[in-house]
């Protein structure tokens, strides 16, 4: 991933050195795997495999973009599993089967999927309901409106639609371009223009975001838009690959994987620091493990655990290199001094030092 | 709701006396008189559609049902008002009752032992869950939900998938049984015992210093240990409790539902809609445990009026989705929720220089 530093002087992000940390662990990861299925005496980087890794990284990705933006405005969204399961479905339903029919099946999922952002953001932002409860609130009415009206899978997509869940230029399958081309996009959005600054300025203090002229609504809600818009395209995604509308797939946890992708990636869970370059690492380093599991014919359930595991240590490592508002918080010296400066020897290197309490807010 | 005779000042939050009208209406306020108002709706319509629910019979059997939700609900409450969540009690609660078949495998002699193995069991992920967001300063949802992966994959891995075994009689007990022959109700289930004893546990600790020390926590964390509350001991404390409230609640769901591969699927976010609804504010710091019990009772009550309406069960999720938006949206607009205002720093106070000169 390019990831454009050179070219602004200052961009928002305060914290190149996560990043590369989290590019750093994905390649140390890599050769890590590649080298336990060598010990197996296979190969992680066979054709199958990598088209494996790609495609599992693909639908993750367009989640945890659109995730990424809602962490970045200091929110959050656990209705995407649920928005990808009902894409899904409307846009099975809607295209049924007729190669005539896809512009409009794929324009009905995602103006649908935008039409449910746009009240999640709403709600959030207007009702100043806690993020966590309003996008499960939509999430559950969605679940409940899919369970009682599809109990099966429902409609059928055309050959030529599924043709985007299959083909592949080289070992790139085409959902990977696109869902590389939307990151690309998401980095450009959040570093050139004025929305993307507004969204980390917000995540990062919205009353001073107010002070300085920002409706502080309006990134959030663009965020929770675009967010569920990407959800509704890793259902057109999902409808593709399966060739029908399913809408049990809301089962698989996506929210939960695309929450811990985004925090894998450096995404303060706290809003206003991080990005989508940070979280593409994150989606591939949870790819990579999935695909190694596979190789390694690891036990499914195993795989929960590590990954349990995996994401809590993760963070952990994190939450020690950067010191944030929280950390300080927690730590207190019994005299009721104010903390001692964290010292720059602590962890994520060059970008640790200059982020004492106020700097980071 | 009590109307101020000072049109142009009003104290907030000042009873010039302790008159019973001032104590409800500070109940109101913390959201403990809405929710029992909402309860007492939802009963009104199930005794309109089915008379003979506060006939003792029924209403037993409810409680016997509700009890569960509403001890974990209770442990919610306590990660709740301490400014955390807890995702892993669903989690929790499946691998508990799944790990009890597994051990008890019907021999009766295991019971007692296998219980207390669930006790220390539910100790050690509440500390884990605690000290890994306190001391490892991972954000609660991310450690919760960790945790509700692991505990996921590892009573799965360990029975092959399907829980095997089955719980003993004497195990069911708790969640089946009750004292027998009472004249009117019929029978008083244990279930209803072990959660009332807990909810006045809870009502009373929460009055005691370590819950007003909780609430402390949950409202700023900051003043909190500038006060000398050691705040990571409390929050833990906090997990421990959600976590043992939760391995109470598998011994009762075991006994009344039995063992499947589902059991305690969702209950997280049950048990968070029913201390949402009673008024709890999500960060910590608002709201009362009775009122996280009244919120129980509610989801309980509204599932049951659902089964009467023969409305399909499928419904029920998009109507919990309604009420918790409704519920946190009430709770916000009638200023519970905290707004964005935070104290004006003041870049001129010789007392706090490192805050100005660190912005970049």
């Amino acid at each position: 991933m390019t990831r454009l530093p050179s070219l602004l002087p200052r961009g928002p992000v305060p914290r190149p050195g996560t990043t590369g940390l989290v590019y750093l662990a994905l390649a140390v990861l890599l050769a890590l795997g590649a080298a336990l299925v060598a010990a197996r005496g296979g190969s992680l980087f066979t054709t199958a495999t990598t088209v494996d890794l790609f495609t599992r990284s693909s639908l993750l990705g367009f989640l945890a973009i659109g995730q990424t933006l809602v962490i970045l405005c200091r929110s959050l969204d656990l209705s995407v599993g649920y928005v990808a399961a009902l894409s899904t479905v409307v846009a099975a339903t809607t295209m049924a089967g007729d190669p005539s029919r896809i512009l409009l099946g794929v324009g009905a999922a995602l103006g649908l999927a935008g039409l449910i952002g746009l009240v999640n953001g709403l709600v959030v932002t207007g009702l100043r309901v806690n993020p966590f409860i309003a996008t499960l609130g939509t999430g559950l009415v969605i679940k409940g409106y899919l369970d009682t009206n599809f109990q099966g899978p429902a409609g059928s997509v055309p050959a030529a639609f599924q043709a985007l869940g299959y083909t592949r230029i080289g070992v790139l399958p085409v959902s990977t371009l696109v869902m590389l081309g939307a990151a690309v996009a998401a980095v450009v959005f959040l570093r050139r223009t004025r929305m993307g600054y507004h969204m980390y300025a917000v995540g990062g203090d919205a009353e001073v975001a107010r002070l300085s002229g920002i409706r502080a609504g309006v990134p959030t809600v663009t965020a929770h838009v675009l967010c569920s818009v990407a959800a509704g395209t890793a259902g057109l995604l999902l409808a593709a690959r399966f060739g029908t509308g399913s809408a049990t797939v809301y089962g698989n946890g996506y929210e939960l994987e695309a929450i811990a992708a985004v925090v894998l990636g450096g995404t303060y869970l706290l809003g206003g620091r991080g990005g989508v370059a940070g979280t593409l690492a994150g989606v591939f380093i949870l790819a990579t493990l999935d695909t190694v599991f596979n190789v390694l014919g690891v036990d499914p359930f195993v795989k929960d655990v590590l990954r349990g595991v995996i994401v809590i240590a993760a963070v952990a490592v994190y939450a020690r290199g950067q010191h944030s508002r929280a950390a300080v918080r927690v730590r207190f010296p019994p005299g009721g001094a104010p903390p001692p400066a964290p010292g720059p020897d602590s962890g994520t290197g060059p970008a640790a030092p200059a982020q004492p309490l106020g700097g980071s807010r | 709701m009590t109307p101020t005779p000072s049109p142009g000042t009003r104290a907030p939050q000042d009873p010039p006396a302790r008159s019973p009208w001032s104590a409800l209406a500070a109940a109101g306020r913390g959201g403990t008189a809405t929710v029992a108002l909402l309860l007492a709706l939802v009963f009104v319509v199930i005794a309109t559609q089915n008379p003979s629910f506060f006939e003792g019979p029924p209403l037993m059997a409810f409680a016997k049902k509700a009890a569960p939700l509403v001890i974990l609900a209770i442990g919610q409450y306590l990660v709740i008002v301490s400014g955390e969540f807890d995702l892993s009690v669903g989690s929790l609660v499946g691998a508990q009752v799944v790990v009890a078949a597994r051990l008890i495998d019907g021999e009766e002699s295991n019971t007692l032992p296998v219980i207390g193995l669930m006790l220390a069991f539910g100790l050690v992920v509440g500390l884990v869950n605690g000290l890994v967001t306190t001391l490892l300063r991972v954000p609660s949802i991310i450690t919760t939900l960790g945790t509700m992966l692991i505990l996921f994959g590892a009573v799965r891995y360990w029975t092959g998938g399907a829980p095997t075994g089955a719980l003993s009689e004497s195990f069911r007990v708790p969640g089946r049984g009750g004292i027998e022959g009472v004249p009117l109700l019929g029978q008083i289930p244990w279930a209803l015992v072990v959660a009332l004893v807990l909810a006045v546990a809870a009502v009373l600790l929460m009055r005691s210093p370590w819950g007003r020390t909780l609430v402390a926590t949950g409202d700023n964390d900051l003043a909190a240990a500038f006060s000398g509350v050691r705040v990571w001991r409390v929050r833990t404390l906090a997990f421990v409790g959600s976590s043992l409230l939760a391995t109470v609640a598998a011994v009762l769901i075991g006994g009344f539902a039995g063992v499947t591969a589902q059991v305690g699927e969702g209950l997280e976010f049950t048990a968070i809609t029913a201390v949402v609804l009673g008024g709890v504010v999500l960060g910590g710091g608002r709201g009362t445990v009775l009122a996280a019990v009244l919120g129980a009772l509610t989801v309980e009550a509204l599932f049951t009026l659902f089964n009467q309406l023969y409305l399909p069960s499928t419904i029920q999720p998009s109507v919990q989705g309604l009420i918790i938006i409704a519920a946190v949206a009430y709770a916000a607009r009638r200023g519970g929720l905290r707004l964005p205002e935070r104290p004006r720093r003041r870049p001129d106070h010789p007392a706090e220089p490192e805050l100005g000169t660190s912005r970049r």
